[in-house]
């Protein structure tokens, strides 16, 4: 190696630090920056595209339709973390500072939101897991920043099983009972674990525990175990790649798809699809509508796809692809309220986190906003950043999801004592004093 | 012309024994840690700093550990991210316990604290490390990852590790000492750099002193160094202690300065093997290679992942993380092809070159 070849090397090495420095923001108008934690790659991309695709195309919609939020134009970017907690949390840092800051994060990663929690506490931006994320962020006191709207996984997990009780005839019915309960051994999947336990106790079913190993493409070991447990029913935690194996094999050990019921991550087209007819009769969770008979949905089609533009249009109208629809329509809610009280047009965070807790959703603001049925209704309020959703249960005829159940509320009296322990818990390690809500 | 040592006469043992013997050296560590101690924190932005600089001073530290056992002693290693989650996990409870029994505060210092997870790490290192006495190499490999899973397993199954949270998710408690918060970015990565900056030391002076010339001669030839006075056992062992005890701390660092929050599966075996390759391509038995590695594994991904967006070239973030896996592959095949004894050994190059520059002979 000759010298002219060092310095060349020494000369290539500075022009790579060059990306590190960040260009110098500029300012023209009124604008509204949501950074997009996605991951269109890796062992989730199946969940990760359309929950992405409806994010970025609704705020598309909303700057073609309205010209943005209130007179403020949506920057909407998109950062790549592949489900890697590392990444994502790369990701959050070198979005949160762009575009006069960054305004609420969602970034569909139970891990990354933990991580999140106290960085976004530091910085005071919103975190919103609508639907995931940390069970016990629901008390607003604790997480003052984090809004885990619509149920979290412990909720959720209330709900479903009063869905076997009401398949059972009665909650006293599970006595003797047993539940396989397969999860995704991340803390994603762990975070059912203590709430299935509580109600193992309380109602004297039988608990069995199946982790499946990150990202669950093998499974085989685990469905043999089943298969050998006799289970009456199976809950899942699943993500990704590993719904469409666990429909599977659930298929190939003949237990009957209707007992076997999976949370609302583990219900999208993209799970049951490449199952095939193994998938029919199979159950999950949800908290919002599929099909494309909303305004909102219709307006999507018009303005963004009419026009050549959006990311995926066999998406549209998917379980997923809604949900995340749904969320950015109450992100779009809290910025209204926001822009609203403080008579600005470009919020800050702090602003929006005020907005995000005086968001009334009811069936009049949902069908200003387009979205009447496809979403829950939500009261948020400083204290509860859950706001009182239910879970609906749906199944899969083999085309589309039919919901079958009544709209369940969660058995509050073991979920919100749970969280509050666990909130309480959460700040003496952390040595920091709840939040004041009045 | 500028990088010439001639003209420097020592006249004692302890200046010829000196870390760094050569005047230009010294003067080039003095700069680096001033920029690092000074200048980063001042004029780098808060991205830089947080997302880039401490996680790797962290990556480097812990592929110092490696190094001291793989690039130094001679054992191939496969469980470090195992040993990063026990400092990890030992300091949580350490900088808990006080919780745990009743009481509100905890009363061990943060750096006690760090330390102590380290030691932690260093006595499961050893226990782990029993085996290298029978078997080597590839063998050895296996019977680390062994730990690696072990460990794992262990953290994610009993929830006494975790406080019992219902995620397995542990939560640092807040970085303070003598009642200083160490809060912001700029901070917490002058925290991380000094913890980086004595141990990087340590390593440097270890591994020239006895203990290192020991682990160095287990590694060439074991059966020599058994002849010439060196106990396998002692040595091999310090080996483990010494790399575990500099894998704990990084992964101590971690949870409590990078994330704040740590799960098992952040030091799950691609940890592992990231730092391995960390080492493999900064250079093998180089301190120096530590961070040239680590910053070349960790902060390659992020630069191609910043490089499309940032001259304008709008092709979806999917693309623009496919490309980079590919681009990425393509470097470390090239740079083992072109330099298969790691990056620290160009730069030896480029320092030789230096020493005859501009009148090579």
């Amino acid at each position: 190696m000759s010298l002219k070849k060092f310095v060349l090397g020494a000369l290539g090495a500075a022009v790579l630090a060059a990306p590190f420095t960040a260009a110098a923001p500029a300012f023209a108008e009124d604008t509204l920056y949501l950074p997009k934690l996605v991951y269109r790659t890796g062992p989730f991309a199946p969940g990760g595209i359309p929950t992405a695709n409806g994010a970025v195309d609704y705020w598309a919609m909303i700057n073609e339709r309205d010209g943005g939020v209130g007179g403020a134009k949506v920057i909407i970017e998109e950062c790549e973390f592949g489900y890697n907690t590392d990444r994502g949390v790369e990701c959050y840092e070198r979005t949160k500072k762009k575009n006069g800051g960054a305004l609420v994060y969602q970034p569909y990663s139970t891990g990354v939101t933990y991580a999140l929690a106290d960085k976004t506490r530091t910085d005071k931006i919103p975190l919103l897991t609508m639907g995931y994320g940390r069970s016990d962020a629901g008390i607003g006191s604790a997480f003052p920043w984090v809004f885990p709207m619509a149920l979290n996984y412990w909720g959720q997990a209330t709900g479903i099983m009063k869905h076997m009780a009401a398949q059972e005839g009665g909650i006293e019915n599970m006595k003797g009972k047993t539940i396989a309960l397969v999860y995704l051994d991340i803390a994603y999947g762990k975070e059912s674990l203590p709430i299935f336990r509580t109600m193992s106790e309380k109602f004297g079913f039988k608990l069995k525990e199946y982790p499946v190993t990150f990202p669950g493409i093998e499974q085989k070991a685990t469905w043999l175990q089943i298969r050998r447990a006799k289970p009456d029913y199976i809950a899942m935690w699943g993500w990704g790649v590993m719904n469409q194996t666990a429909i599977k094999e659930a298929a190939k050990i003949k237990f009957p798809a209707d007992h076997f019921i999976g949370n609302w991550w583990s219900g999208a087209e993209q799970d049951v699809v490449p199952a095939g007819k193994s998938a029919i009769g199979y159950k999950s969770a949800t908290f919002s509508a599929g099909g494309t008979d909303f305004p909102v949905i219709q307006d999507i089609l018009t303005h963004v796809y009419g026009k050549g533009n959006g990311k995926g249009e066999k998406n549209v109208g998917q379980v997923l692809y809604n949900r995340a629809v749904v969320t950015q329509v109450f992100i779009h809610q809290g910025i209204l309220n926001a822009q609203a009280k403080f008579g600005v047009k470009a919020i800050s965070g702090e602003q929006l986190r005020w907005g995000m807790e005086n968001i009334k959703m009811d069936d009049n603001a949902a069908a200003a906003l387009g979205m009447k049925g496809l979403g829950p209704n939500l009261t948020i309020s400083c204290a509860d950043h859950i706001g009182g959703g239910g879970v609906f249960i749906q199944q899969w005829d083999g085309k589309k999801w039919n919901i079958v159940s009544d709209y369940l509320k969660p058995m509050n009296d073991l979920v919100v004592p749970a969280m509050e322990a666990s909130a309480a818990k959460y700040l003496q390690e952390k040595g920091i004093e709840a939040a004041s809500c009045n | 012309m500028f990088y010439r040592e001639a003209g420097q006469f020592k006249s004692s043992y302890k200046e010829d024994q000196a870390i760094f013997p050569i005047l230009q050296d010294r003067i080039g560590i003095a700069v680096m840690l001033l920029i690092a101690f000074v200048g980063i924190p001042m004029f780098a932005t808060e991205y830089v700093i947080s997302a880039i600089m401490t996680p790797f001073l962290i990556l480097a530290l812990a592929a110092i550990g490696l190094n001291i056992l793989t690039g130094y002693a001679g054992q191939i290693s496969l469980g470090t991210g195992g040993f990063m989650a026990v400092g990890a996990f030992a300091a949580y409870k350490f900088a808990t316990w006080t919780i745990a029994i009743g009481q509100f505060e905890g009363t061990l210092p943060l750096v006690i604290t760090i330390l102590l997870a380290g030691v932690m790490a260093a006595l499961v290192g050893v226990m782990f490390g029993i085996p290298s006495l029978r078997i080597k190499g590839f063998y050895l490999a296996v019977a680390t990852l062994a730990a690696q899973f072990f460990i794992e397993w262990v953290f994610i199954k009993f929830g006494w590790f975790t406080n019992y949270s219902p995620s397995g998710v542990i939560t640092a408690p807040p970085l303070k000492i003598m009642g200083y918060l160490f809060d912001t970015a700029p901070e917490k990565y002058l925290f991380t750099l000094s913890f980086v900056a004595v141990l990087a030391m340590a390593a440097k002076n270890l591994v020239r002193s006895h203990i290192g010339r020991g682990w160095m001669a287990i590694r060439d030839m074991d059966i020599a160094a058994e002849i010439i006075g060196f106990k396998p056992l002692n040595t091999k062992l310090s080996a483990f202690a010494v790399s575990s005890f500099f894998c704990g701390v990084a992964g101590a660092l971690w949870a409590f300065v990078h994330l704040g929050t740590v799960e098992p599966e952040a030091f799950g075996i691609n940890r592992s093997f990231s730092i391995l390759f960390m080492v493999i391509i900064g250079g093998m038995g180089s301190i120096a290679g530590s961070f040239i590695g680590a910053a070349f594994i960790m902060l390659l991904p992020i630069f191609l992942s910043n490089v499309p967006p940032m001259i304008g070239w709008d092709i979806g973030v999917d693309l623009v993380s496919h490309i980079e896996f590919m681009v990425f592959g393509i470097l470390i095949i090239f740079f083992l092809i072109v330099e298969p004894h790691g990056l620290a050994r160009l730069w030896s190059i480029g320092k030789e070159k230096l020493r005859t520059w501009p009148f090579p002979y």
